[in-house]
C-alpha cells in the first residue's frame, strides 16, 4: 500500500512545508535532543499527563509530543472547515428531528431500530427542545487524509470529545521553544478557543436565565484521566470547575455551593456521561450526578452541554447515515467523505466481511479509544481468527471498514526523521454561530507502520498549523 | 468561590504547614539519636514529640526502637503515618491539583515540582540520603510554595482560605508541642530545673525552628517562663500562639469584609474573642492557671474556630 506523504512528493517538498524543511535540515542532533527533553520537562511541569484506564504504571504518564508540526495550507483548511461545519449542522438537525417528529425515520432514510432502540437514545428528553435547538455544542470530528484532496471522516464525537487542551498546549509549547519558526511562518492562532467556547455556552443559556449566564464545567473529579483538560479549560474560560457534589437542585433551578452561599448555575458544560448526570433519572447508584437535574433541565432552568441524548448521533451505526442526513436536512452534497462501512447485522455485509477479514478494520459499535478493534493487514492469522469468533458471537456489535491508506507526516524518531501515520481531530463549536478554530489535534502513530493513533495505544501528538494567506 | 475549592485551599495550606512541622520533627529526632542514650529521658523526649502529632503508638507498634533509619522512614517516607512528609505533600499537591484553577501557575508549578522531586527522592536508595538533606528538601520546597503564594496569588478569598489553613495548623502544632512538654514530662518533678529540663526546652525550641530567634529575643539562659512566653505571647515570634492566631483573625476579618453582612461571620467573631482573651493574659497568669489547662482551652478554641469556618463558608448554604 502506498501512503500520501504530507511533506514530500518524491524528493520535492510540498509548499506548506517549504520553510520547515530548512529548519529540520539545519537542526543539529544534540539540539533536537535538548529541545525534546525541554518539551517533556515542560509538559510534566505544567502537569499535562494522561492516565490510561486499566493500565498500571505511572499514573502521571505523558502523551509523547512530537516537535515536528503538521501543516495545512489555507485553501486545504477552508475546504475542511466547510465540510466540518456542514456535518455539525446536519448532526444537530438530526438530533432535533429524532427527539421530535422523526421525519428522517418516517421518510425511510434511517431504520427506526437504529435510532429508537439505540442505547444512547434518551427517551426522557423526547419532545423537549433545548435552547436554539442545539444538542451537541462541541463536536470533535475525526478525520484522516488519503490524498491531496481526499479526507475521510472516521467518526463524529457529539458527546464530550476530549483532547482540545493538547491542541492549545502543543501550540503554547511550540511557541515557547521555537519562536523563530512562528516569525518565519504565518500561522493562524488557536488560542481564541476558550473564549469561543465560553461564548458558545453563554449563547445557549436557558429561557429562564436573566442577565449574563453563569457557566460551569462539570467534571467527574480529579481521578478522571481528562481532569487536566477540565481544569485547564475552566481556568482559561474563567468559569468554575464543579463536581456533582458542588451542585444541587432547589425548586426550578440548579445551584452551586459557594463560600457566599448558593449561586444559580445557568449552563453546565458536562464532561460526564448521560447515565451519571442525575441519579433520579438515570443510574440510581451514580455518585457523580445531581439529583433532580433533569427536571430542571426539562423545565428550562438550566442548559446541559452537550444535551442528554446527543450520543445517538455519533455511534458507529448511525455514522453510516450522516451523508444521508446532510442531503435530507440541508439539501446539500456532503463535502467530506464517509468511509465505506459494512454493518455486520446485514447478511450481505456479514458475508463480505468474514471473507475479507484480513483486509479490513473491524470496530465495536460502541467502542472507543482504539480498544477492541482489529486492523486486519497488521494482525497475525491467530489474531484474525480470534476476532472472527468474537464477531460470530455477536455480529451486530461490529462494523467493518476498508483499511485506509492514512497519510503520513514527518516525525522525529530515534534515527532522525521518518514518516508516521496521522489523523486529525478539529473541534467545532455550535451555538448561535458555528465556529471552528483553524487547527485541531493531530495524533500520530509513533510505531513504524502502525495505523493506530490513540494515545492509549502508544500514539503521540503534534502541533497542527494552518498557514494564513 | 466554590465551597469545595475553598476547602481544598484551606487543606492545602494545612498540609504544607504540617509537612514543615514533620520536617522539623525529623531534625529534632535525629539530634536526639546523637545523644548518649543512657537516660531514659531521651527516649521519653522522642515519644513526647511523637505524641504531639498523635503518632506515638503507631511508631512504637511498627518500629519499636529509635534509630536514625526508623525516624527517617517514619517521619519522612511512611505512608501509614498520616503526618509524614510524603503524605502531607501528596495531600497538599492533590488538593492543589483539584483546585488548580484557583492557583497561579507559579504556585502550581512550585507545588508540582515539590511533588515530582519527592518521587525522585522516594526512588533514591536510602543509603544515599541523609537526614539533613531530607529536612532541607522539605523546608526549601515548602518555602518556595509559600513564597510563590505570597508573590503571585491574588489577595482574594482563596488567599485568605489558604492562609487560614496555614495559620490554624501552625497555632495547633505549637500548642500541642508545648502541651506535650508539660503534660508528659512535668510529673517527673526531679527533672525541673535540671540540665535535662533545659535540654528538653531546647528541643522544643529547635522543633519550632526557634532556637536562634529565642536568643535574639531574650538573650541569656533558657528558662521555662521565657520559652513559654516566647512561644505563647511574643508577637515577634513567628510561630507563637499569639502570632499565629493574629494571622488567623486577620484572614477571617478579610473574608468577613469581602463577603459583607449577608454571610455569617461566626468564625471571625470567635477568633476576635479568643484573641482578646489571649491578650488579657501574661505568662505568670498562664502558669498560675496551669500550662496544660491553658493549652487545652486554646486547642479547643482553635477547634471551634475551624468548625465555624466550615459552617460559615464551606457548606455552601445548602
Amino acid at each position: 500500500m502506498s501512503y500520501y506523504n504530507e511533506m514530500f512528493e518524491g524528493d520535492q517538498v510540498r509548499d506548506p512545508y517549504a520553510r520547515l524543511r530548512e529548519w529540520v535540515d539545519t537542526m543539529p542532533d544534540d539540539f533536537r535532543q535538548m529541545k525534546q527533553a525541554e518539551a517533556e520537562a515542560l509538559f510534566r511541569r505544567i502537569g499535562i499527563t494522561f492516565a490510561v484506564y486499566g493500565e498500571g504504571g505511572d499514573p502521571d504518564r505523558l502523551i509523547p509530543f512530537d516537535m515536528m508540526p503538521r501543516v495545512f495550507e489555507q485553501a486545504e483548511w477552508r475546504k475542511l472547515e466547510r465540510g466540518i461545519k456542514q456535518r455539525a449542522r446536519a448532526l444537530n438537525a438530526f438530533l432535533r428531528d429524532v427527539y421530535g417528529r422523526g421525519e428522517i425515520v418516517r421518510a425511510g432514510r434511517i431504520p427506526a431500530r437504529l435510532v429508537y432502540q439505540n442505547e444512547a437514545y434518551e427517551k426522557s428528553v423526547v419532545g423537549f427542545v433545548p435552547p436554539r435547538g442545539i444538542y451537541s455544542h462541541i463536536i470533535g470530528i475525526d478525520l484522516v487524509r488519503t490524498a491531496k484532496d481526499e479526507f475521510y471522516v472516521l467518526e463524529d464525537n457529539c458527546r464530550t470529545p476530549s483532547g482540545v487542551s493538547y491542541m492549545l498546549e502543543n501550540r503554547e509549547i511550540m511557541m515557547r521553544m521555537f519562536p523563530q519558526l512562528f516569525r518565519k511562518n504565518r500561522i493562524e492562532p488557536v488560542d481564541q478557543y476558550p473564549d469561543l467556547l465560553r461564548r458558545t455556552l453563554e449563547s445557549v443559556a436557558p429561557a429562564k436565565c436573566e442577565g449574563r449566564p453563569t457557566c460551569v464545567i462539570l467534571t467527574p473529579g480529579h481521578y478522571n484521566s481528562a481532569y487536566y483538560e477540565h481544569s485547564f479549560l475552566a481556568n482559561l474560560m474563567g468559569v468554575e470547575l464543579v463536581e456533582g457534589q458542588d451542585l444541587f437542585v432547589d425548586g426550578d433551578f440548579c445551584y452551586m455551593r459557594t463560600t457566599t452561599g448558593p449561586r444559580k448555575v445557568d449552563v453546565i458544560y458536562r464532561r460526564i456521561d448521560d447515565p451519571y448526570l442525575d441519579p433520579l433519572c438515570f443510574r440510581p447508584d451514580s455518585m457523580l450526578g445531581i439529583p433532580g437535574l433533569m427536571n430542571v433541565y426539562r423545565s428550562g432552568g438550566v442548559s446541559i452541554c452537550s444535551a442528554p441524548g446527543a450520543g445517538v448521533a455519533d455511534d458507529k451505526a448511525i455514522y453510516t447515515f450522516v451523508p444521508e442526513m446532510i442531503r435530507f436536512y440541508l439539501g446539500e452534497q456532503p463535502i467530506l467523505n464517509n468511509v465505506q462501512t459494512w454493518t455486520l447485522w446485514k447478511d450481505d455485509d456479514y458475508r463480505y466481511v468474514m471473507e475479507n477479514l484480513g483486509d479490513l478494520v473491524v470496530k465495536e459499535v460502541h467502542g472507543s479509544g482504539g480498544y477492541g478493534m482489529l486492523v486486519g493487514p497488521k494482525s497475525t492469522k491467530e489474531e484474525i481468527e480470534m476476532f472472527r469468533h468474537k464477531i460470530k458471537a455477536n455480529p451486530s456489535n461490529y462494523i467493518a471498514q476498508p483499511t485506509l491508506a492514512l497519510s503520513t507526516c514527518p516525525t522525529f524518531v530515534e534515527e532522525g526523521i521518518a514518516p508516521r501515520h496521522v489523523d486529525l481531530r478539529p473541534y467545532c463549536l455550535c451555538g448561535d454561530r458555528i465556529e471552528l478554530v483553524p487547527g485541531g489535534l493531530t495524533r500520530v502513530a509513533l510505531r513504524d507502520g502502525s495505523l493506530v493513533v490513540n494515545s492509549s495505544q502508544g500514539g503521540g501528538v503534534k502541533d497542527t498549523w494552518v498557514l494564513s494567506e | 468561590m466554590l465551597s469545595r475549592t475553598a476547602a481544598n485551599l484551606f487543606w492545602m495550606g494545612r498540609h504544607l504547614e504540617r509537612a514543615e512541622t514533620a520536617a522539623r520533627l525529623l531534625d529534632v529526632g535525629q539530634r536526639i539519636t546523637l545523644l548518649p542514650n543512657t537516660e531514659e529521658g531521651y527516649q521519653n523526649e522522642w515519644n513526647s514529640l511523637l505524641q504531639a502529632s498523635g503518632t506515638s503508638e503507631l511508631f512504637t507498634g511498627k518500629y519499636g526502637e529509635i534509630s536514625q533509619e526508623n525516624i527517617e522512614e517514619f517521619i519522612f517516607f511512611d505512608r501509614e503515618n498520616p503526618s509524614s512528609v510524603v503524605n502531607c505533600i501528596e495531600k497538599a499537591r492533590e488538593a492543589g491539583r483539584i483546585v488548580r484553577t484557583a492557583l497561579t501557575s507559579q504556585v502550581w508549578d512550585a507545588l508540582n515540582v515539590t511533588y515530582q522531586d519527592l518521587r525522585k527522592i522516594e526512588n533514591t536508595p536510602r543509603s544515599r540520603l541523609d537526614t539533613a538533606s531530607l529536612t532541607d528538601f522539605t523546608t526549601s520546597h515548602t518555602s518556595t510554595v509559600r513564597g510563590a503564594i505570597n508573590a503571585t496569588q491574588l489577595r482574594n478569598d482563596g488567599w485568605h482560605f489558604m492562609n487560614l489553613g496555614y495559620g490554624l495548623e501552625r497555632a495547633d502544632a505549637t500548642a500541642r508541642l508545648l502541651d506535650v512538654k508539660y503534660f508528659v514530662l512535668l510529673p517527673r518533678i526531679e527533672f525541673v530545673g535540671s540540665g535535662l529540663d533545659t535540654y528538653q526546652w531546647q528541643v522544643i525550641l529547635r522543633s519550632l525552628s526557634a532556637h536562634r530567634s529565642y536568643h535574639w529575643a531574650y538573650g541569656g539562659d533558657i528558662t521555662a517562663g521565657q520559652v513559654a512566653d516566647f512561644l505563647i505571647l511574643n508577637g515577634e515570634s513567628p510561630r507563637s500562639l499569639i502570632t499565629s492566631l493574629y494571622e488567623v483573625v486577620w484572614h477571617l476579618e478579610g473574608l468577613a469584609r469581602r463577603y459583607g453582612d449577608a454571610v455569617s461571620a461566626e468564625a471571625r467573631d470567635k477568633g476576635r474573642d479568643v484573641m482578646e482573651q489571649l491578650q488579657a493574659r501574661d505568662i505568670d497568669m498562664i502558669f498560675d492557671e496551669g500550662l496544660h489547662e491553658f493549652l487545652s482551652w486554646f486547642i479547643q478554641e482553635l477547634g471551634t474556630i475551624s468548625t465555624l469556618v466550615h459552617q460559615d463558608y464551606l457548606l455552601g448554604g445548602a
